[in-house]
């Protein structure tokens, strides 16, 4: 179950780790709206390179890669369906202009720029710690309870699916034979006990919440509170800094392209 | 029958949980594999019908070596009880659920039929034969998986923990159906830490700490060896606990049965007086 | 008999039915546990036993439903007149699988829960969750998640989850099911701990009496619904009752019930090894 791994959340701390996520989120929002702001290759280039240092400083660059490796599929796609169609639309039948092959690029590398931004806000933020910054920000309880125990749970379970799979493969049941409609047959054995035992594990969480005095006040207390640090105000500064300068160079800074960067 | 020959296996996730077991099981065999929780027991016996396969040395399953086939092959020979009953229940009727094995397998329609009629029976469960697996007690759940596993008679029955949770005439029932087992000629493995009821079935056990067997033996040897004991983190029984008290008396120290206590007892005020 | 001022928990003709059931699961139930003791539950499965201590929390009849008759009184108070919330002050409750009592990501953050949704503050609840890690004997453990500990380090952690609300009773049904018997004597030592040295009330359901009769001073055994014996331990665990019932009476007495049958006549009724190792002592040099 490799696909879970990610979630076996490896207690790293770094100086990136350590920031608060509410000031994280915020710098990934301003990536955010830079990225969709510029159609043009040259800033997206830069803005690709932006979150790099922060992968390195986190060390987060072996999961990094994992995931952008992850996400060129969807670019390959991103590029292919936006070269062919404008290509189609607006110069057919000539011979495709660079400038389409440029556009096409930066179209591909903003979606690249979007998944790194968040990619590296999900590797560097822990569950506990978004669970709390999300506690903070004054999401109701429910949701931010919800979201920290279904991750807590998320080995559990998976272990879980892998014992009933053993059990069942030790009555016969082979999973790898059989054609597709078989094959998919095959895990209702696996899919049922899974189903019935989280509806079980749920009563039983439900029982020792009561247990422990859920609901017994309007406004709850926390063990932990998120402080701003003096490395939270700088990223915010930064950042803030970073969409003024963005926003002036979109208003007022003509952008070469890279064609005629290269040219020169 | 099951011979491991200097088994070795160590998890995708670097930890190495058997560090060289060699162990021979014969037919019709009781044996007892007890240790504390993560001594290896349990990925042990997942080698013998080849849920797992070992990272260096061999596994032989009467005669054919585990990475040779599949674990449906070697299910049909090695029946393998799991802790918890909830993870094999799915079907809607107990009657469905012991025959599923059956159908993996290939029985034929009439064969199944009869090997039903016949686990469900012997699991005192006929009752529940259109029941919902789902609404049955605890203790029921684990009858109907016994059953299931039973039904298609395996040579091997291996159980994992069954006394977890039981109340005591729950394991003394579990204990005359070994016995029953064995009268069949079956090899029956129980990997438990319950050294009470070990104590009371008294049969060969395999002690086994950090991934290696530190002890092998009868029951009555093994459980009143306090080193070997304090080794692999369990309690003697407390019939045993009780003599080691009192070794100035000349008393022997192998006793983990209560009625040999007390033949012991007699014995020695007989012969005071 | 008992000290109507000293009982933490009443009950009269408790009876109890769960939504949809045909038959009650406990039938006029009739018990006084008293401040401080150690009470070890017990009975064949099915009993009635864990019905029994979800009526002491309020989960029965507010989480669960069903038809209560009788009336239940815990620390004072009668239990179906109060929320869930307010009874988790003063009783707390500890279940059978450690998995599903821990839904934090560290195990302070766990302990802390209970606190938290009674709003406590900080500083009182950072000292209460030391104070309770302290207690339990897992202050290392404070920062890992609970996936990474073993049963017996989870069923402690759970154990400290209840002990920072400070109750004065506390249940814990069948605790160490699914435990070694190392694990399960960690657990068996902390219960006694804050019995002997905190003075808390302790419940224990338990099937395995050999390994909680060291600890109890009470002992109730239930049997289809119903309380049948209700006394000291000695008394209890000797009863003919008890093993008509089934019960698994610990070795110890089993022995001096038969030596008694072959005409051996220990001085008092052991309950545990080392009464039964001087008691057979005493016999044995007489001759």
């Amino acid at each position: 179950m490799s696909m879970f791994e990610g979630f076996r959340f490896r207690r790293v701390s770094s100086v990136i780790h350590r920031l608060d996520p509410r000031v994280k989120f915020f710098f990934v929002c301003v990536l955010f709206v830079t990225a969709i702001l510029f159609s043009k290759l040259t800033p997206l280039i830069l803005l690709f390179f932006v979150p790099l240092p922060f992968v390195l400083v986190a060390g987060v660059q072996r999961e990094w890669i994992r995931s952008m490796r992850g996400a060129l599929f969807f670019a390959v796609v991103i590029f292919l369906f936006n070269f062919v169609f404008t290509y189609f639309y607006t110069q057919y039948p000539q011979f495709p202009s660079a400038s389409l092959l440029e556009r096409s690029l930066a179209m591909t590398l903003r979606f690249l720029v979007l998944v790194e931004s968040f990619s590296v806000f999900f590797l560097t933020t822990s569950p506990d710690h978004l669970g709390l910054a999300l506690e903070q920000s004054h999401v109701p309880y429910e949701f931010c309870f919800a979201f920290t125990t279904a991750v807590r749970f998320v080995p559990v379970l998976a272990d879980e699916a892998q014992t009933i799979m053993d059990a069942q493969k030790a009555r016969g049941l082979e999973l790898e034979r059989g054609n597709f409609l078989k094959r998919v047959r095959n895990y209702i054995p696996i899919l049922i006990p899974l189903i019935v035992g989280a509806i079980r594990r749920s009563l039983e969480l439900a029982e020792a919440m009561e247990s422990r005095a859920w609901g017994a006040s309007e406004k709850r207390t926390n063990l932990y509170v998120l402080k701003l640090k003096n490395t939270d105000y700088l990223l915010a500064f930064g950042s803030v800094l970073m969409l003024i300068f963005a926003v002036y160079v979109w208003l007022y800074v003509p952008v070469p392209s890279l064609i005629t960067l290269l040219r020169l | 029958m099951i011979e491991v020959k200097d088994l070795y296996f160590t998890y995708p996730t670097g930890v190495e949980a058997l560090k060289g077991i060699t162990l021979t099981i014969d037919d019709g065999e009781f044996l007892a594999i007890m240790g504390q929780n993560g001594a290896g027991k349990t990925t042990l016996v997942k080698h013998f019908n080849g849920l797992l396969k070992s990272t260096k040395g061999e596994v032989v399953v009467d005669g054919v070596s585990t990475r040779e086939v599949s674990v449906a092959q070697l299910a049909r020979k090695v029946g393998f009880v799991f802790q918890n009953p909830d993870h094999q229940l799915f079907c809607e009727t107990v009657e469905e659920e012991v025959a599923f094995a059956l159908r993996n397998f290939g029985f034929e329609e009439n064969a199944i039929k009869k090997r039903v009629d016949w686990a469900l029976n012997l699991l005192d469960v006929t009752q529940y034969r259109q029941t919902s697996p789902f609404m049955l007690s605890g203790g029921e759940r684990k009858r109907v998986a016994l059953a299931s596993v039973l039904a298609w008679d395996p040579q091997v029955v291996i159980l994992d923990e069954p006394t977890i949770g039981q109340d005591h005439q729950q394991k003394e029932k579990l204990r005359q159906f070994i016995v029953q087992l064995n009268a069949q000629k079956k090899t029956v493995v129980v990997v438990t830490h319950d050294v009470e009821f070990v104590a009371e079935c008294n049969p060969r056990v395999v002690l086994m700490s950090g991934g290696k067997i530190v002890a092998e033996g009868l029951a009555e040897e093994i459980l009143t060896n306090q080193k070997l004991v304090a080794q692999a983190s369990i309690v003697p029984p407390q019939i045993t606990q009780i003599f080691l008290g009192l070794p100035d008396l000349g008393l022997p120290t192998n006793v983990i049965d209560v009625h040999e206590a007390r033949r012991i007892l007699l014995d020695l005020l007989e012969g005071a007086s | 008999m008992a000290n109507e001022t000293l009982a933490v928990i009443k009950t009269r003709d408790l009876t109890y039915t769960y939504p949809g059931a045909t038959k009650a699961s406990i039938i006029d139930v009739s018990i006084t546990i008293e401040k401080g003791e150690f009470v070890v539950l017990t009975g064949p499965s099915g009993c009635g036993k864990t019905t029994l201590c979800r009526c002491f929390n309020g989960l029965i009849p507010l989480f669960y439903g069903g038809k209560l008759e009788g009336e239940v009184v815990v620390a004072g108070r009668k239990v179906a007149d109060h929320p869930i919330y307010e009874l988790a002050r003063h009783v707390g409750l500890v279940f059978q699988n450690p998995e599903n009592q821990l839904f934090a990501l560290s195990v302070e953050k766990d302990v802390a829960f209970g606190l938290e949704n009674l709003a406590v503050s900080r500083d009182e609840m950072r000292k209460r969750v030391d104070w309770a890690l302290q207690t339990t004997g897992i202050e290392e453990l404070s920062e890992r998640p609970p996936h990474e500990l073993s049963g017996g380090q989870q069923q402690r952690v759970a154990i400290a989850c209840v002990l920072a609300m400070q109750p004065e009773v506390m249940i814990l049904d069948e605790p160490t099911s699914f435990l070694d018997p190392v694990g399960a004597q960690k657990i068996f030592e902390v219960m006694n701990e804050l019995n002997k040295k905190l003075g808390m009330t302790i419940i224990l359901v338990e099937h395995r009496l050999d390994l909680a009769s060291k600890y109890a001073n009470h002992v109730i055994v239930m049997d289809e619904g119903k309380v049948v014996l209700d006394g000291e331990p000695r008394g209890v665990f000797n009863s003919e009752k008890a093993r008509l019932i089934g019960v698994g009476v610990p070795k110890a007495t089993r022995l001096y019930q038969i030596l008694r049958e072959s005409g051996i006549h220990l001085d008092r009724v052991p309950v545990t090894s080392e009464e039964a190792t001087s008691l057979l002592r005493e016999v044995l040099k007489h001759d």
